[in-house]
Formats: structure tokens, C-alpha cells, sequence
């Protein structure tokens, strides 16, 4: 018995031995990596930080996306959100930028609710905001025609057409509301097309295999604007609305809360008319401004879209998220000389009958071109009807970055049709053939007659000519899942936001998204905000802050004024615009992204110092006023240039050449570049920083685009 | 009260005032008819409506209705040309399907009244007013023998056939204006729609000639008369 | 075929509101006839700004047709010699070579000149904002087939809805009057049963604004159907003259 206590007790003092020996010598260890791991840290300290920066990331809760499913995510929003109570809304001043679908919809909506609403306007009226020339429809998942529609397949068609940019929860929210849009627009007394039946009637849109989208003629965003123009000439009337027309924003101004967090507060804006510079005070700043297609001189856009407002937040500390992604339309009328000052559009509608097609043998081609025969002399069997060639099981009606791209492929392998060889047929022969001239008149009848009237040719007789251009600007300022941008206070609606579309939109979503943001989620959102406002009193607009702001708005038009070069801004304007079109447009290289940059930078000095502005700053100015909007287009056409160089994938409307299927097809990089390329202004001349938002998609599955089967 | 004070109600005012003066005209009309027919029941109807009462408040009334159509025309006019503005457009092209009687209603309305002061002179002065005041203005030697007094006007040689051609501008203003103004009249109290656009204006155009027709018919049959009488 | 043309352009020059205003020519060469017509005053604009001259101060936006914003008044017409477009839309075509084209402004006085060829049009929107609308407020309304619109009223009312606002009806009548404007929306929104319910207050209401702000008295002379870019149609002014009468009436 003692012997084995012996034994035991030995191998216990053994067993401490070594324990206290290996105990020892693990914290020897142990000291050395932690003064290693120092030593490393110590060293790699810069260099992470610069990494850190580099990487910086915005995370859904930054973005204040509400947790839980999909589908409950906007609702349980609107339960937890916090409110103002009508006494309070009283206090409150609220500046809409802008008379859009967005703008006036947010500021009708602001004004009913009870707040005190400032809207200003570049135009005489309200009611010429672009939206009004939105032609083919707008889209809501009602399913009244039976054929399988649902927010979510909605929700998903615009994921998918936006490949996969797109954040889910924002587009979720958008299909959720758009329902409510066309019952809110049938209210106002919009005139929708309708069946015998009494019923809505819907046709279809690319990107989507059902008849979901509402139409009133060829003239859509015409009646929706006219609606959310009258709710807001409602709210004039009554004296909510205090309208502006014939203002520009030239300036936010900024004030610092007692936390020193820098607020939105108020505006300068130009009166255009008499050339006077204004302050405005509100507690917060809402921007419903418009895309910035205009960058491309050509565009479908009207001659005044700028995106001035947008620069202006961006220089403020307000992120521009992927500028690099611009939309162009496949159906546009060609252009036709060097005085051209902007694009028409075809609606997108129309490819629900017309047949897009060119020549299958070259020397029809060639022939086309020189004007020798027309489209209808070619026999069927000579035509080559390319998108039901490559995409059988969408066809004609494949979204509009896939059409408008096989427009080019076609064109630049010598098949276009017009005498520049830039155009393809848009073909009714078809369509007229099977439902007869009258029906296809009664459908498309005022597009035929416009596009008579600009090109001098019976589309009823020949097949129209179109070619893709710029038409809508997916990028845009960044809000979070407010629509609130990265400044306090201040929020942005509409196409100037960067949120629903991803990188491609789908025909008839802009109108549901514009909508959307100002009748359904903005007045909403902004409430969350502005209850923290409730006891901030009126400003005085003598505050430094007003004159400061003033000031520099002012030296800028000194500063324009005194060049007195030689070009005219129109010039400059053009040849900015043939730099993006040639470098930064539908085929984009790393090469000619670079040669943009390059290009822009020279024309910014050009501009800078040999511009010549004609009358006076203090009055009515055109030209002042081209200008001012001009000195903002390079900076984005610079901005776009380096978002694309940056994105080395292919995706909706940003395609580079380097990224592509050998098919031809966009190839996206979802391992690097599932993200928003989220700008940051960092001061005049300076490379702005890169900030990303991951895109994870918890509720969808990433998968390539196909409209081939 | 509306009828003055807004637009729509200063054109009721013309457009009911315009529609019962027509109405009056075809009845006038058609007494005139009665004339190439027979003279005894012409005469038998200027008796009716002679120095009665009930002539007399139709005299009065259509004196009003004459009136107010002229005064709301003036005023109306006064209001549209200060409603244009001071500048005047340089050029004014022809506008596709704009009747020009329809911007020109009060140069003929003007022509319509310059006759009508004369026809009043002529007739109602020297025949129902004879009647009234007894005879003191008379110079007719029997005011109740209108017919015989009509004949003479328009057959008497030279004199009569330029009577006769004067009432035919007459007429043709008169044509003009309610070519115009019939179916301006409907329209503006809403009697009109997208179907009926067109079959207004032919229904105007209709009501016009039925108007003028028998003014024309008397004046040209005593024309030829008084032509056979000269020759 | 287009093809290149050297013309003349009289345009009235006026410095403001209250400046004395007159005409001004200057000679354009080698045109394209398939140029629009604000693309040729764009051409003019750049000529005059290389001369260190005053451009052509004019209205314009959307260049295709639909926001109104263009109004000039071409050789004697709102919006040019061509049926049924706006000036945007006018294209040189519609010229010959050696033509002097006389380009106005809209005059009437409720349309008081800002500058050159750019007039005030607010009157339009006042007279909106008085009636122009159905009163609801976003959200809480019910389904958008709830009631059912027969195609022809929806087709009608949407006819009546085209209009663009760009005053050329005022601008082409000689009274001045603003009727087929008024009544185009009174009629959009009486033929709709959503607009209905309030059909009588909304034309007492828009009717008073457009005679308060000076607009003539309407003659039914039919030019502003005439040249009205949409061809909205004079059977709205009728429609309107009911509905106001009738209102009138039940007062």
C-alpha cells in the first residue's frame, strides 16, 4: 500500500515539474509573439489604416436597412418609426428641390400632411419638370390581368434587370408600394387606358414576361405628372406649397447642430429671372432633381436636366454612388447633324409590336447607307431579326441594356442602316399586318406622328430608323433606407438617388420608382427625422452660414463671368459630350476610360479659361446659367469616368469590353465588385475616396442574366 | 350675379338674347312671305299687330333683347381687345377651319343694326308707331294698308331696286352672322359635343338660311317687279 | 429631300417687362432643312454670342413636344406653320430658301413678355391651383378598379388630358381667352367619376380665377382648337359652358 502511495506521490511532484517547466515556457512563448504581433502592428499600423480607409464600408446598419424577412421589412419600418404631431408639422419647414414626379408628389404629400413646404423649380411651371416626357407606362405588381404577377416577382424582375446592384430591401419597398401608386393616380383622376370592360388595361415592358405596366397613351408620365402637379396646385392654393419657379439651387447651406454634426438648413438659389441670389431657410432639404444624362450633351434628357443639385451634396459630404452606371435606350431617333441639340425618344412600348431587325448581307447594308433602297426593299428573307436571333425567349422585349448593345455590336460590324450607319429598323410591317393600320394608329399613333414629324418619313410605310442613346442615370447621391443622404437633413428623391435600379432600370419602373419615393416613403421617412427637429426654431437666413454660402455662390459667377474667353459654353458642352460618348459610353476600356480623364481634365481648363459668357450676373442669363450647370457636368463626366475605370466588371449599363462572355454578353465580378461604389468628395482637384456598400444578398440568388431561355 | 360678372354668364346673356331675336326673325320672315301670296292676309297680320297690347310688349321686348345683344356686344369687345394686350402680332396667318364671320361677328352685328335703323325707318316708324301715335307722323294716308306701302317701297323705279339691293347686303350680314351665331349660341349653353361638333355647325348653317330665305325671297320678287315695271 | 437653305429670321427683341420692344433681322446661312426650328435659333444664339452679342432669349425644355415650354409664334401661328406640334417639333422643312421668318412672342396681357420671346405664364398655373385638381390626399384611397370607367369616357377624358399647358390657345385667340385650357381639365376631370363629385365647385372656381387674371371672353372662334398642338377639342368649352351654367343654375 505505501509503495504505491510512493509511486503516486513521485509521479505527482514529476508531473508538477514538468507542468511548471511547460507553464514556463509557454509564457516565454507566449511574451514573444505579443512583442512580435507588437512589433508587427507597430509597423504595419500606417499602412492598415490607408488599407482601412481604402476599404471603407458602409454596413447595413449604417444604411438603417430594418432587420427581419424581406416582406416585413418596410412594414415593421412604419411600425417602429417615430412621428410628428400635426401641432409640431406646423413648425416645420420642409425645401423640395424640384417638381418632378418626385418632387411635386413629396412636396404635395409634405404640404396635405401639415408641413410647411418651399418647392422651387428651374421652369415657368411645375408642370414642364422632365418627367412629363415619359412615354410608355409604369409598372405595379396589381396582377388584374391573371398572368402570375406579385410584388415579389416584381421586386425580383427588378433585381434581376438591375443585375443584382441593386439593394434588396429598397426594391422590395418599391414593389410593395407601387400598388398603392396607381390607386393613389386613379384617385387624382388620371386617365389610364382601359379595357371595354371598364377595367385597367396593361401591356408589357422589357426585362418582364407579364403585362404589368399602366399607360395613358403614349403620354404616361405626362398624366402621373399632371396628377401629382394638380395634388400639388392643391396645396398652392391652400398656401401649404410656397412655389418657386424660375429658381435655381445654386447652394445647400449647412449649419452645425449643438453636437457639431453639420445639418442641412437651408439653400441658395439664383431667381432666374432677375438674376437675384436668395436664401432659404427649412429644417431639412429634400432634392428631387433628376438624373445627370445631360453629362452627354445628347441625350433624351430636356435641355436644362443638370445635375447641379447633385454636385452640390456631393461637394457637401454627400456620397455619389455608382455614376458610372447611365442607361442607354435602345429606341431612340437617330441623330442627324452636328447642330442636333437633343434625342427623341421611341417609347420602349413600341417593342411590343415593332421588330427590330438590319440587313443579313452586307451590301444591303451598304446600299441602305448610301440611300440607294429602303428598308421595305429588302425581302424577309434577307432581314435578320438579331434580337429573336440571340434572346428567343424574351425577343424584342429584352431589357435595355441588352437591346442596346446588340444595336451597337450590329452597327459596328457595318450593318446600320442610315446614312451615318448608326441606326437599326424598327419594324411594324408585322404588327400591321396582323392587327391592321387602325389599331396600330390608335396605339402608337402619336409616336408615329412624332417620329414623322422629326425625320420626314411614313413609319406607316417604312420601318423607323432608331439607334440606343442616353437616357437615365441609375447612379446618383447615396441614402440610406430613409432616402437620407450621408448629410443630416438633407434627402434626395427620385432619379437623383442612387437606390432602386442597380446598375440597369427596367422600361416603366422610373415613373414607379419617382412615385414611390414622394408620395409613400419619403413623407414617411422624413418624419423619422425631422421629430428630433421639433424644437429647432426658424432660422434667421442673416446667419453666417447664409452669408458665407452666398458668398462663394457668388465669387463662382464672378469668377464665370470675368473669363470672357472665346467658346461659347454650348461649344464645350458638345465636346464634352462627344468625350463621353466616345470613351465613356456603351463599350468602355480601361484605355479609354483613362483617355476620358485625361480628355475631361484638358476641358476643364478650357473651360475654366476660355469660356465667354455674353450679359449680366444680375439678370436674366442663359448663358450664366448654361455655364454654371456646365462646370458640374465635367466634374460628373470626370466622376462617371473614374467609377467605370474602377469597376472592372461588366454589369446592367456599365459594360466593359474587357469583361464579357464570348458570346458578347456582360460578365459580371460578384466576388469583387458586389458593391456600391459609393464618392467622396474630397476637395476641389482632388481624387474623390472610394467608399463601398456590400450588396449581400440574403433573399435572392445572384445569377447571370439570361434572356435566352 | 353671374350674367354680368363672368365670362360664361356675359355669353349666356348673348347666346339666349342672340337665339330669340332668331327665333323673332323667322317669324317676321315668314309674315313677309305671306306678302308675295296675298295682300289681304298681310294686311290682315300687320293688323293684328298693330297698336295692340300684346304687340306692343313684344315691340318692347324685342326692343330689349336688341339692346342687351348690342350692349353685351360692345362690352364683350371692349373687354377681348383689352384682354390681347398693347402688342399687336405683326403677322396673323389664317388659322385652318376658323370661319371668318366668327372674328368678325361685330362688324357684322354693326351692319346688321345700321340696317336695321333704316328698315325701322322705313316700316316700323311709318306702320305700327303711325299706329300707336294715331297717325300724328304719319305720312302714310292708311297705316293699316301696310302691304300696299311695301310694294311701293320696293317696286318704285330706281329708288326701290336700290332699296332692294341694300336689304341684300342686309341679308347677306345677317346670313354671315347667324351662320356664326346659331350654333356659337348652342355651343356656349353646352349644347354641343364631340358627336355633334360637326352637325352643330350644319344645323347653324340650316337655321341661318331659313332665317334669310324668306327676307330674300320677298325682296327679290318685288326686285323683278319693279324691274318688269321699268322695262 | 432636306436640304440646305439661307434665310432671314425677324425676331422680336424686347430687353424686359417694361422695355419698349421691336423687331430685330438677321440672316442665317446654309440651314438644314432637317434641323428643328429651335435648333435653328440655337445656330442663331451661337452666332450672335460669337459676335459678343445679346443672344435670343426663349422658352424651351423638353424639345419633343410635350412639356410646353416652347411658345413662339412663327409667321402668324402659335407654334409655327405646322398642324399639331409645338415649336420644338417644327422643323425647317416647312421653310424655303431666301424666306424672312418673323418669330413673336405670345401677346396677350395675361401673358406679360419677360424677355425677347419668353412670357409669364403663371396665369395658368393660378387658375389650376383654384380648381384643377380632385381633392384627396395620398393614400387611403381605394383599389384602382373599384369603379369602372367606360373606354370611351376614359378615352375622352384622356383626349381632354393631353393638353400641355403652353398657352397657345390664349396666344391664338383673338380675345385673349383661356377657355380651352379651363375647360380641358374641367372636362378631363367631369367625365371621370373620381373628378365628378366636385365638377360644379371646380368650374365656378377655375372660371372666376381665369376671368380675375384678365383673360377675354370666348367667341367660339374656334383658332385655339385650331392650333392647338394636342388638337384638344372644342367640344370641352362646351362641356365646360354646361357644367358652369349648370352650376350657376342650381345656386
Amino acid at each position: 500500500m505505501a509503495k504505491k502511495e510512493e509511486i503516486i506521490e513521485a509521479a505527482k511532484e514529476t508531473a508538477k515539474k514538468v507542468a511548471v517547466k511547460a507553464a514556463q515556457k509557454a509564457v516565454e512563448v507566449a511574451s514573444e509573439v505579443v512583442a512580435e504581433a507588437k512589433e508587427a502592428l507597430e509597423k504595419a499600423a500606417p499602412e492598415a489604416n490607408a488599407k482601412a480607409n481604402a476599404n471603407a464600408i458602409i454596413t447595413p446598419e449604417m444604411a438603417k436597412i430594418p432587420a427581419g424577412p424581406l416582406e416585413l421589412k418596410w412594414t415593421n419600418y412604419k411600425n417602429h418609426q417615430k412621428l410628428v404631431n400635426p401641432a409640431n408639422k406646423r413648425r416645420l419647414d420642409v425645401i423640395v428641390i424640384g417638381t418632378g414626379l418626385a418632387g411635386a408628389s413629396a412636396a404635395a404629400s409634405l404640404a396635405e400632411m401639415g408641413f410647411n413646404v418651399l418647392n422651387f423649380c428651374i421652369q415657368d411651371s411645375p408642370r414642364r419638370a422632365h418627367s412629363i416626357a415619359a412615354q410608355g407606362g409604369i409598372n405595379a405588381a396589381k396582377n388584374y390581368q391573371n398572368d402570375g404577377d406579385s410584388v415579389y416577382r416584381l421586386y425580383y424582375d427588378t433585381i434581376k434587370g438591375g443585375d443584382y446592384r441593386a439593394r434588396e430591401a429598397n426594391v422590395y419597398r418599391l414593389a410593395e408600394v407601387s400598388n398603392n401608386i396607381i390607386d393613389q393616380c386613379v384617385a387624382q383622376g388620371v386617365p389610364f387606358a382601359r379595357e371595354y370592360g371598364g377595367l385597367l388595361d396593361n401591356r408589357s415592358f422589357g426585362g418582364a414576361q407579364v403585362s404589368r405596366t399602366f399607360y395613358a397613351k403614349g403620354q404616361t408620365g405626362q398624366q402621373l405628372l399632371l396628377g401629382a402637379y394638380s395634388a400639388l396646385s392643391r396645396q398652392i392654393g391652400k398656401g401649404k406649397v410656397k412655389m418657386y419657379t424660375r429658381y435655381e439651387m445654386l447652394d445647400i447651406v449647412l449649419i452645425k447642430d449643438e453636437n457639431g454634426e453639420p445639418r442641412a438648413r437651408g439653400i441658395i438659389a439664383r431667381n432666374l429671372v432677375t438674376g437675384r441670389i436668395e436664401r432659404f431657410f427649412a429644417h431639412a432639404v429634400v432634392v428631387g432633381s433628376g438624373g445627370y444624362g445631360n453629362t452627354f450633351f445628347l441625350s433624351t434628357n430636356a435641355m436644362a436636366s443638370n445635375g447641379s443639385a447633385a454636385m452640390q451634396m456631393y461637394r457637401h459630404g454627400a456620397l455619389f454612388a455608382n455614376p458610372c452606371y447611365a442607361q442607354i435606350h435602345p429606341t431612340c431617333i437617330p441623330k442627324h447633324g452636328d447642330f442636333q441639340s437633343k434625342l427623341t425618344l421611341m417609347s420602349e412600348s413600341l417593342r411590343n409590336d415593332g421588330r427590330i431587325w438590319v440587313p443579313k448581307k452586307l451590301e444591303d447594308a451598304k446600299r441602305l447607307q448610301a440611300g440607294e433602297i429602303k428598308g421595305r426593299d429588302i425581302p424577309e428573307e434577307d432581314r435578320d431579326y438579331y434580337l429573336e436571333r440571340r434572346y428567343p425567349a424574351f425577343g424584342n422585349l429584352v431589357p435595355r441594356d441588352v437591346a442596346s448593345r446588340a444595336a451597337k455590336e450590329r452597327c459596328d460590324k457595318g450593318y446600320g442602316v442610315n446614312n451615318t450607319g448608326l441606326a437599326v429598323f424598327l419594324d411594324f410591317s408585322d404588327a400591321i399586318q396582323r392587327l391592321g393600320k387602325d389599331v396600330v394608329a390608335q396605339k402608337y399613333g402619336n409616336l408615329f406622328q412624332m417620329y414623322e414629324k422629326i425625320v420626314d418619313e411614313n413609319p406607316y410605310e417604312n420601318p423607323m430608323m432608331i439607334f440606343p442613346a442616353i437616357h437615365y442615370t441609375m447612379g446618383g447621391i447615396w441614402v440610406d433606407y430613409e432616402l437620407q443622404t450621408s448629410v443630416k437633413g438633407l434627402f434626395c428623391i427620385g432619379e437623383a438617388n442612387f437606390s432602386d435600379h442597380g446598375a440597369n432600370r427596367l422600361g416603366a419602373s422610373a415613373l414607379m420608382q419617382g412615385l414611390a419615393d414622394g408620395y409613400f416613403v419619403l413623407p414617411y421617412t422624413i418624419q423619422n427625422y425631422l421629430s428630433d427637429q421639433i424644437g429647432v426654431p426658424r432660422m434667421s437666413t442673416d446667419l453666417p452660414e447664409f452669408a458665407e454660402a452666398e458668398k462663394a455662390v457668388q465669387d463662382k459667377i464672378d469668377r464665370l463671368m470675368a473669363i470672357q474667353g472665346k467658346r461659347s459654353v454650348d461649344s464645350i458642352h458638345k465636346e464634352l459630350g462627344l468625350i463621353m460618348w466616345d470613351f465613356v459610353g456603351m463599350g468602355r476600356t480601361a484605355e479609354s476610360l483613362k483617355t476620358a480623364i485625361e480628355k475631361i481634365d484638358a476641358l476643364k481648363k478650357e473651360f475654366w479659361s476660355n469660356v465667354y459668357i455674353p450679359g449680366e450676373a444680375n439678370a436674366l442669363n442663359n448663358e450664366l446659367e448654361k455655364a454654371l450647370r456646365l462646370a458640374d457636368f465635367i466634374e460628373i463626366g470626370r466622376l462617371m469616368a473614374v467609377d467605370a475605370l474602377h469597376r472592372e466588371e461588366s454589369c446592367g449599363g456599365h459594360f466593359r469590353e474587357e469583361y464579357q462572355t464570348p458570346e458578347g454578353e456582360a460578365l459580371r465580378q460578384d466576388d469583387k465588385f458586389s458593391y456600391v461604389g459609393c464618392w467622396k468628395y474630397m476637395g476641389e482637384d482632388k481624387e474623390p475616396q472610394l467608399i463601398k456598400e456590400p450588396l449581400d444578398y440574403e433573399f435572392t440568388e445572384r445569377k447571370t442574366r439570361n434572356y435566352k431561355n | 350675379m353671374w350674367l354680368k360678372d363672368s365670362s360664361i354668364g356675359r355669353k349666356f346673356v348673348m347666346s339666349i338674347s342672340g337665339l330669340a331675336l332668331v327665333l323673332f326673325l323667322l317669324f317676321h320672315g315668314c309674315m313677309n312671305l305671306v306678302l308675295v301670296f296675298s295682300e289681304k292676309w298681310y294686311n290682315i297680320i300687320c293688323e293684328t299687330l298693330g297698336a295692340n297690347w300684346y304687340a306692343l310688349i313684344g315691340t318692347i321686348g324685342l326692343a330689349f333683347l336688341v339692346l342687351v345683344h348690342f350692349c353685351y356686344a360692345i362690352y364683350l369687345t371692349i373687354q377681348n381687345r383689352a384682354a390681347r394686350g398693347n402688342d399687336r402680332y405683326a403677322i396673323s396667318g389664317k388659322k385652318e377651319g376658323v370661319e371668318w364671320e366668327s372674328e368678325n361677328m361685330l362688324v357684322l352685328g354693326i351692319i346688321v343694326i345700321g340696317f336695321l335703323v333704316l328698315h325701322l325707318y322705313n316700316f316700323w316708324f311709318k306702320m305700327q308707331l303711325a299706329e300707336i301715335t294715331g297717325g300724328a307722323t304719319a305720312p302714310l294716308e292708311d297705316a293699316a294698308n301696310g302691304a300696299k306701302y311695301v310694294i311701293a317701297l320696293f317696286t318704285t323705279p330706281v329708288c326701290g331696286q336700290i332699296y332692294c339691293v341694300l336689304y341684300l347686303i342686309w341679308l347677306c350680314a345677317l346670313w354671315l352672322h347667324l351662320n356664326h351665331g346659331v350654333w356659337s349660341a348652342l355651343h356656349t349653353l353646352g349644347w354641343n359635343n364631340l358627336v355633334w361638333q360637326k352637325r352643330i355647325k350644319v344645323i347653324g348653317t340650316i337655321v341661318a338660311t331659313l332665317v334669310v330665305l324668306p327676307f330674300l325671297i320677298v325682296v327679290c320678287y318685288y326686285f323683278g317687279v319693279g324691274v318688269g315695271m321699268l322695262c | 429631300m432636306d436640304q440646305y437653305i439661307d434665310i432671314k429670321v425677324r425676331v422680336w427683341r424686347q430687353a424686359g417687362p417694361k422695355a419698349q420692344g421691336h423687331f430685330e433681322t438677321y440672316e442665317l446661312k446654309h440651314v438644314f432643312q432637317g434641323a428643328s426650328f429651335l435648333e435653328m435659333i440655337d445656330i442663331l444664339n451661337e452666332q450672335l454670342v460669337a459676335e459678343h452679342k445679346d443672344p435670343v432669349t426663349y422658352d424651351h425644355d423638353c424639345r419633343e413636344g410635350i412639356c410646353g415650354m416652347c411658345s413662339m409664334y412663327v409667321n402668324g401661328h402659335p407654334h409655327g406653320p405646322d398642324s399639331a406640334i409645338t415649336t420644338c417639333q417644327l422643323h425647317m422643312r416647312k421653310f424655303h430658301d431666301g424666306e424672312t421668318i418673323t418669330v413673336e412672342p405670345w401677346r396677350s396681357r395675361a401673358f406679360p413678355v419677360i424677355k425677347d420671346l419668353m412670357v409669364d405664364r403663371g396665369a395658368y398655373d393660378k387658375i389650376m391651383q383654384a380648381g384643377g385638381f380632385v381633392s384627396v390626399n395620398t393614400g387611403g384611397v381605394p383599389d384602382a378598379n373599384a369603379i369602372p370607367i367606360p373606354k370611351p369616357v376614359a378615352d375622352e377624358a384622356m383626349d381632354a388630358a393631353s393638353c400641355i399647358g403652353c398657352g397657345a390657345c390664349a396666344a391664338a385667340c383673338k380675345n385673349g381667352s383661356a377657355m380651352l385650357f379651363v375647360s380641358a381639365k374641367v372636362s378631363q376631370l367631369a367625365l371621370l367619376p373620381q373628378g365628378k363629385i366636385e365638377a360644379a365647385a371646380r368650374a365656378k372656381a377655375m372660371v372666376a380665377k381665369m376671368d380675375e387674371l384678365g383673360f377675354g371672353n370666348c367667341t367660339n372662334t374656334g383658332a385655339c382648337a385650331a392650333e392647338c398642338p394636342k388638337s384638344v377639342s372644342l367640344a370641352n368649352i362646351a362641356r365646360l359652358n354646361r357644367e358652369f351654367i349648370c352650376a350657376k343654375f342650381k345656386d
